[in-house]
């Protein structure tokens, strides 16, 4: 645990590198980023956390079971929406001109809308989910590990 | 001896080197053109995507991206069966 100054700093600051974090999730299909850059954003927020904390303030929010549990639906709503297109071919985006995300913009440079993109932003979100989560329990575990305690199951 | 060999593999890869910056392609025109005229054009139509970049790497390339998931996945998995020692809980007889 560091001084009080970096735990309040950190305090304060890891509402905007969520903030940031959820942004680039959200928007991969408009700016550039996406699932891997803005859940490693996520991440960073997290180490920042683990830095300035102690870890042993961590074991009992971040379980392991939770973490796994979160990794593997990302997975999973990753797989099915790849095999969600397979009438057509692996990976077909169905959903371009459904109702969900169908919207399909003008042709050339332009300020985008967000409703657009077919399943992009969905496999935007399981991928974010996947790498929050992943990443998290790495680092927990690699941090535990070296201080030698127990993780929470 | 050992000098000598280690100075002459050295100046053998500085000249491959030298060489391979020389004869690589002038940057800006590629010639084969064909499928980066097609992603820039139909990406829009077709995925609906603003971003082109993310339309080629979650749907034409989803595939690739699939397996960079899969590798993901494999890390954390040895990580934490390397890394954890997980307290179980006592149960009550």
């Amino acid at each position: 645990m560091l001084s009080k100054i970096v735990r309040t700093v950190a305090n304060q600051l890891i509402v905007f590198i969520l903030i940031f974090g959820l942004y680039v999730i959200a928007h991969g299909h408009l700016t550039p980023g996406g699932g891997f850059q803005g859940g490693a954003v996520v991440v960073s927020g997290v180490v920042m956390l683990l830095v300035a904390f102690s870890s042993k303030d961590f074991k009992k929010s971040l379980r392991e079971r939770l973490l796994t549990i979160m990794e593997s639906t990302g997975a999973l709503i990753f797989a099915i929406l790849g095999f969600g297109g397979l009438g057509t071919v692996f990976f077909y985006n169905f959903l371009v001109g459904s109702p969900i995300f169908g919207r399909i913009p003008p042709t050339g440079p332009g300020p985008g809308d967000f409703w657009t993109g077919g399943f992009i932003p969905l496999m935007n979100f399981a991928v974010g989910l996947k790498v929050i989560a992943g990443l998290s329990a790495v680092i927990l575990a690699i941090a535990l590990f070296a201080r030698g305690e127990e993780m929470e199951e | 001896m050992r000098t000598v060999t280690g100075l002459i593999l050295l100046l053998v890869l500085v000249a491959f080197l030298v060489s391979g910056m020389l004869l690589i392609h002038p940057f800006g025109n590629p010639s084969p053109t064909d499928m980066d005229d097609y992603i820039i054009e139909n990406a829009q139509n077709q995925t609906g995507s603003n971003s082109v970049v993310a339309s080629v790497v979650f749907d034409y390339r989803g595939f690739d991206t699939l397996g960079e998931a899969t590798i993901l996945f494999t890390a954390v998995t040895g990580v934490l069966l390397l890394l954890r020692t997980v307290k179980h809980k006592k149960e009550n007889p």
